[in-house]
C-alpha cells in the first residue's frame, strides 16, 4: 500500500491558526488530539453517541469523531482549552461545574463543558426539563447526571449574575 | 487558625486541571509513539488453523506483526491465575495472544504495531485467520447442561463449585411453618467507564529501564506481572496510572494481555508503543459481571421471622478465571444483608460459557446477593400479608448484637464479622425520606389519576476496605510543600482531595500545601489496588498514621529547637508553636530544614533554620540510631478484617398501563458508611452507583445471541442511561463509626449501586400486582410478563 495523500490546511482553534498535514480520513478528534496536542477533547466511542468528543463549530455544537478534519476548514473551532480565561482562570460554567462536584473522572467533562456553553448561549436561563434535555446527549457514568444539571443551573445563576460570561 | 478539613465538603482540587483539559489520560501521552491495533477473534469457540500476515507485511507504516509464534517463552504462557481458591478446581486462563483455540468473540489474536493507529487497523485487517469454528456454549443453561464443553479437559464446564453453611438450614427449612421455592435471574452487564483501557511503554534502553502507563486500578500489581513476564527487575519497571476515565472494577483486572504485549512490543523494537481501546474491543475484550441463576428456599414463622435460608445459584464466569471466584464467594457472603439467619446454606456453581470473562463491577456480587434476599424478603411478607418494612425490621440485626457474626468466610478469607451499624435506625430515616406510610395515598390519588403506582425498598450490608494493606508517605519539604503519596490509583474518587483533607486536619497545616500522588510507583512501591470501596479506608488510615508521625517528630524537632516541652506543642497553619506563647513558634518547613543534619543553604529557609540549630553533641552521630534525616513518614495500614458499611434504598416507580414503560419517581437513599470525610464527595459516589443501580435493573444488558455474538457491542445498542434515564436522588447519613481503624471511616464507592435492582424490582411488582423474578426487565419485558400475569389469571 502506498502512502497516503495528505492534505495541508489550517485548522482555527480557540482562536489560533493551526497548519496541519492530514490524510482525508483522519477524524477532526484525532487532528485536534494527535496532530495539534489539544488532548482536553476527549473520545468514548468514535460513534457519535457518547458526547465526550463535542466542540463548538462556529458556536455549534458538533460531535468532532464524525467530522474528517479537513472539513473543518475555514470555520472557528473552539474546545474545552478554550474556555478559560488568558491566566488560566475558570470561566462561569466551569466553576459552576467545581461548585456543584458536577466531574468525578472529568472524561465526559470537556463534552459537557462545551454542550453546556452552547445551550447557555442560546437559552441564558434554561428549565429543569431544558437543562435534563440540553445535556441528554452526552453520557457520564460516573456522576448520577445530579450534580451536573445543578452545575447547568448554577452556571446560568453566575452568568446572569454577571459573574461571568462563557467564552467565547 | 487551622480549620478542621475532615469532613467539610470541600471543593475537589482536581477539578480545575480537568475543567481546563488538562487532564492527562493515557490516551493523552505518548504522542509520538507507535501504535498497536489488535485482530480479534470473530467467532466464540474457534480452533486457529492458520495465521497468514504477509497481506499486512506491505500497509505503508508498518512496524510489526506478531501473532503467538512470535512470543518469548515466557510471554507465550497462560496469564496469571491472580486470586486462587481451594474450590476452584479448574481455574483457566488465556494466552496474551491466542495460541490455537479461541473462546470468546474478541479474544486478541495477531497484534500489529504501525506508526499510527489508522495504519495498524489497515494492517490488522489485511490479516487472515483461518477458524474450524467449534460449538459455542452460550449462557447458564446451556452451560449447565454441558452438552458441548468450553474448555475440554473442564468437565461439566465447572470451573468452581463451594459450599458455606451455618446451621442445618435445610432442616429448619423443613421444620418451618411456612416454606417458599423460587428462582430468580439476572443478566450481565459491565462497568464501561468511557475511558477504556489504555497501555502506553517507553522502552529505555541506555538505563534498560521501562516505564508504562495504563489506564488501570492497580498500577503496583502491573507492574509486579509486567517484572514477571518479561523477566526484569521491579526496579527496573515504573507503572504509573495517570489520569483514569472511570474504572468501576474493571481496571482492577491485570495484567491484561494488552498490558504485557505493549511493553513487550516497546522493548522488542524499540521504541514508544501505546494502545488505546476502542469502544467495540470494550465491549468483547474487557470483562463483564452480574450473570447469576439463583434457586432459593426459605422457611419462616408466623411473624415473618426467617428460621432457615437456602440458595443455590449458578455463577457465569464467561471463558475464563482470571481473578478466581471473588465475585460468587461475595454474592454468598453479604447475601444475609442486614438479616439474622438461624440457619444459612449457600452452594454455587461458577461455570465456563464462550463469553468475555467476568470480573468485579461496581458491588461485585453483591447486587445478586441483595436482590436474591431482598426478594425474598418481599415475598414473605406477601405470602403472609405484612408490611415489608415490619418484615425487615423483625429480622434485623440490632446494634447491641454489633459485632455480628456470620459464621461465613469473606473474599479476604477471614470471618464476615459486622463491625458497625444501626440497621432500625437507617430503616426509620429510610422510611421518613420517601413516607412510607403516606404512600397509600399516594398511590390512591395516582391510581384516580389512572396512574399505576408502585413502591419498593432494598437494604445491604457491604464489606468494605479489605485488606492486607495500603501505606502512605508524608513528606515536609523546606519549602513547606507536603508531598503525600499512596500506591493505589485513582478513577474519580477525589483522592487529591480526600487524602489532603485527612493530611491536612492531622498536621495542621493549609489545605493549599498539600500535595497528593496517587497510582506512581516511582512514589510509592507498595500498594493492593482501587477495588472494593477500600482506598478511603485504607490509604486514608495509612496516610493518617504517616501524618501523626509527622506530626511527631516535627513537634520533636522543634521542641527540642525552642528548648520546649513537646507536650505543650501545637501546630497550627504549618507553625509550630507553643500553646499559648505563639511567640516561641517555628514554620513547618524549618523544621524540615533542622531535621535534616545537612544542611547546605541552598535557600533562605536553610538560612533562617540555622538560629535554631541547637549545637551538635560532639560524642553523638549526627542521626541517632533508628531515626532518619528528613521531616517524613511512611506508614502502613493493615485492617484485621474488613470494614462493613450499609445502606436501604427505597423507590416508587411509575409503570405505564400501555407500553409498560417504568419510569422511576423518586429514589431515597439512607447511607451508613461510617465517619464522612468529604460528604459532598461520597454523595457524588451515591449518585454515580444509583445511577448504574438504575441502569442495571432497567437498561443494560449484554445481548449475546446463541452463536457468542454480543449484539449490543456498542453505545448505539447498550443502553447506558442518559441525564433522561436517571432519577433525582435524595439522600440522608447515618454515621456509626467503624470501631475497627483510626478515623472510623467505612468504604462508600460501591454502596450507591448495590440495592438498585432489588428496590426498583420490588417497586414494581407493587406497581404490577405479581411478582418480579428477573432483572434486568425492559418495557418489552415487563409487556409480556404483564400479558403472562393476565392470561394465567384469566385461565
Ligand atoms: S467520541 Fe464522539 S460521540 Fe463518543
Ligand atoms: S465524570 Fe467520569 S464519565 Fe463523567
Amino acid at each position: 500500500m502506498s502512502a497516503e495523500h495528505l492534505h495541508d490546511l489550517t485548522l482555527t482553534v480557540n482562536g489560533v491558526p493551526h497548519p496541519v498535514s492530514v490524510p482525508a480520513r483522519r477524524l477532526l478528534s484525532d487532528a485536534l488530539r494527535h496532530d495539534i496536542g489539544l488532548t482536553g477533547t476527549h473520545v468514548g466511542c468514535e460513534h457519535g453517541v457518547c458526547g465526550c468528543c463535542t466542540v463548538l463549530l462556529d458556536g455549534q455544537p458538533v460531535r468532532s469523531c464524525l467530522m474528517f478534519a479537513v472539513s473543518a476548514r475555514g470555520h472557528e473551532i473552539t474546545t474545552v482549552e478554550g474556555l478559560a480565561g488568558p491566566g488560566g482562570e475558570l470561566n462561569a460554567v466551569q466553576r459552576a461545574f467545581q461548585e456543584c462536584h458536577g466531574l468525578q473522572c472529568g472524561f465526559c467533562t470537556p463534552g459537557f463543558l462545551m454542550t453546556v456553553t452552547a445551550l447557555l448561549a442560546e437559552n441564558p436561563s434554561p428549565t429543569e426539563d431544558e437543562v435534563v434535555e440540553g445535556i441528554s446527549g452526552n453520557l457520564c457514568r460516573c456522576t448520577g447526571y445530579q450534580n451536573i444539571v445543578a452545575s447547568v443551573h448554577r452556571a446560568a445563576a453566575l452568568m446572569t449574575d454577571g459573574a461571568g460570561e462563557p467564552r467565547p | 487558625m487551622t480549620t478542621q478539613l475532615f469532613g467539610q465538603p470541600v471543593e475537589r482540587r482536581e477539578d480545575p486541571r480537568l475543567l481546563r483539559g488538562e487532564g492527562r489520560y493515557v490516551d493523552d501521552l505518548g504522542r509520538s509513539a507507535a501504535a498497536a491495533a489488535f485482530v480479534r477473534s470473530p467467532h466464540a469457540h474457534a480452533r486457529v488453523l492458520d495465521v497468514d500476515v504477509t497481506g499486512a507485511l506491505n500497509v505503508d507504516g508498518l512496524l510489526a506483526v506478531y501473532t503467538f509464534e512470535d512470543l518469548p517463552e515466557r510471554v507465550a504462557q497462560p496469564l496469571p491465575l491472580l486470586i486462587p481458591h481451594p474450590a476452584l478446581t479448574h481455574p483457566r486462563t488465556q494466552y496474551a495472544l491466542a495460541r490455537d483455540e479461541i473462546n470468546h468473540v474478541g479474544e486478541a489474536v495477531v497484534m500489529v504495531v504501525a506508526t499510527d493507529r489508522y495504519r495498524a487497523e489497515d494492517a490488522a485487517e489485511r490479516v487472515a485467520v483461518t477458524y474450524e469454528p467449534l460449538a459455542p456454549v452460550v449462557g447458564l443453561e446451556q452451560s449447565e447442561a454441558a452438552r458441548t464443553l468450553v474448555h475440554a479437559d473442564v468437565p461439566g464446564n465447572r470451573g468452581a463449585h463451594m459450599v458455606q453453611q451455618v446451621g442445618d438450614a435445610p432442616a429448619a427449612i423443613a421444620a418451618a411453618p411456612h416454606r417458599l421455592d423460587f428462582r430468580l435471574d439476572i443478566e450481565r452487564s459491565a462497568s464501561t467507564p468511557l475511558e477504556g483501557r489504555g497501555v502506553y511503554a517507553r522502552w529505555d534502553a541506555q538505563d534498560d529501564s521501562l516505564r508504562v502507563y495504563s489506564s488501570t486500578q492497580t498500577p503496583t500489581g502491573v507492574r509486579a506481572a509486567i517484572a514477571a513476564i518479561l523477566e526484569l527487575a521491579d526496579a527496573k519497571v515504573e507503572v504509573i496510572a495517570p489520569d483514569v476515565g472511570g474504572g468501576f472494577g474493571v481496571k482492577i483486572m491485570h495484567p491484561w494481555p494488552e498490558e504485557i504485549l505493549v511493553p513487550w512490543a516497546a522493548r522488542t523494537l524499540g521504541r514508544e508503543v501505546k494502545w488505546t481501546e476502542d469502544r467495540r474491543e470494550h465491549f468483547v475484550a474487557a470483562n463483564h459481571e452480574r450473570a447469576q441463576e439463583q434457586h432459593v428456599s426459605v422457611g419462616f414463622d408466623d411473624e415473618g421471622r426467617i428460621l432457615g435460608l437456602d440458595v443455590t445459584f449458578l455463577h457465569d464466569h464467561g471463558a475464563y478465571t482470571p481473578y478466581g471466584i471473588i465475585v460468587p464467594i461475595i454474592t454468598s457472603t453479604q447475601l444475609p444483608g442486614p438479616y439474622r439467619l438461624p440457619a444459612y446454606r449457600v452452594e454455587f456453581s461458577s461455570l465456563y460459557t464462550n463469553t468475555v470473562a467476568v470480573t468485579p463491577y461496581r458491588g461485585a456480587g453483591r447486587p445478586q446477593g441483595v436482590f436474591a434476599m431482598e426478594r425474598t424478603v418481599d415475598r414473605i411478607a406477601a405470602h403472609l400479608g405484612l408490611d415489608r418494612t415490619e418484615v425487615r425490621a423483625r429480622n434485623f440485626v440490632l446494634p447491641d448484637e454489633m459485632p455480628y457474626d456470620l459464621g461465613l468466610i469473606f473474599q479476604d478469607g477471614r470471618p464476615a464479622i459486622y463491625d458497625s451499624g444501626d440497621f432500625p435506625e437507617s430503616l426509620r430515616m429510610l422510611k421518613e425520606l420517601i413516607d412510607w406510610d403516606g404512600f397509600t395515598a399516594v398511590r390512591a390519588a395516582a391510581a384516580a389519576e389512572g396512574r399505576r403506582l408502585g413502591i419498593g425498598l432494598g437494604c445491604y450490608v457491604e464489606g468494605t476496605g479489605v485488606g492486607p494493606y495500603e501505606g502512605g508517605h508524608v513528606h515536609v519539604e523546606t519549602n513547606g510543600r507536603v508531598m503525600v503519596s499512596t500506591g493505589l490509583s485513582t478513577q474519580g474518587q477525589g483522592h487529591e482531595t480526600v487524602f489532603a483533607q485527612i493530611v491536612a486536619t492531622e498536621l495542621g497545616v493549609p489545605m493549599a500545601d498539600v500535595h497528593v500522588t496517587t497510582g506512581d510507583t516511582r512514589r510509592f512501591g507498595y500498594a493492593v489496588g482501587t477495588f472494593a470501596s477500600r482506598a478511603a479506608v485504607m490509604s486514608g488510615n495509612a496516610i493518617a498514621l504517616a501524618a501523626r508521625s509527622v506530626r511527631a517528630k516535627a513537634v520533636k524537632v522543634a521542641a527540642d529547637a525552642l528548648e520546649a516541652n513537646p507536650d505543650d506543642m501545637e501546630i497550627v497553619d504549618g507553625v509550630v508553636r507553643v500553646k499559648g506563647s505563639p511567640a516561641d513558634a517555628i514554620p513547618l518547613r524549618q523544621v524540615a530544614v533542622l531535621s535534616n543534619p545537612l544542611r547546605y543553604s541552598f535557600s533562605e529557609e536553610a538560612k533562617a533554620a540555622t538560629q535554631f540549630a541547637a549545637p551538635a553533641d560532639p560524642d553523638e552521630p549526627p542521626i541517632p540510631r533508628g531515626e532518619a534525616p528528613g521531616l517524613e513518614s511512611r506508614d502502613y495500614y493493615s485492617p484485621i478484617r474488613s470494614t462493613f458499611a450499609n445502606g436501604m434504598h427505597a423507590v416508587i416507580v411509575e409503570v405505564d398501563p400501555d407500553t409498560a414503560e417504568v419510569k422511576v419517581l423518586r429514589y431515597a437513599v439512607v447511607h451508613d458508611c461510617g465517619n464522612l470525610i468529604n460528604p459532598r464527595i461520597v454523595e457524588g459516589q451515591i449518585h454515580g452507583g444509583v445511577a448504574q443501580g438504575v441502569a442495571g435493573a432497567l437498561y443494560e444488558r449484554m445481548a449475546y445471541d446463541e452463536h457468542g455474538q454480543l449484539l449490543n457491542a456498542s453505545f448505539m445498542d447498550f443502553l447506558m442511561p442518559y441525564a433522561t434515564e436517571v432519577p433525582r436522588i435524595e439522600t440522608a447519613h447515618l454515621q456509626t463509626p467503624s470501631p475497627l481503624n483510626p478515623l472510623g471511616i467505612k468504604g462508600a464507592g460501591e454502596a450507591g449501586v448495590i440495592p438498585g435492582a432489588a428496590a426498583i424490582a420490588a417497586a414494581i411488582e407493587d406497581a404490577e400486582g405479581y411478582p418480579i423474578m428477573r432483572m434486568p426487565l425492559s418495557p418489552d419485558d415487563l409487556f409480556r410478563l404483564r400479558r403472562e400475569h393476565a392470561e394465567e389469571a384469566a385461565s
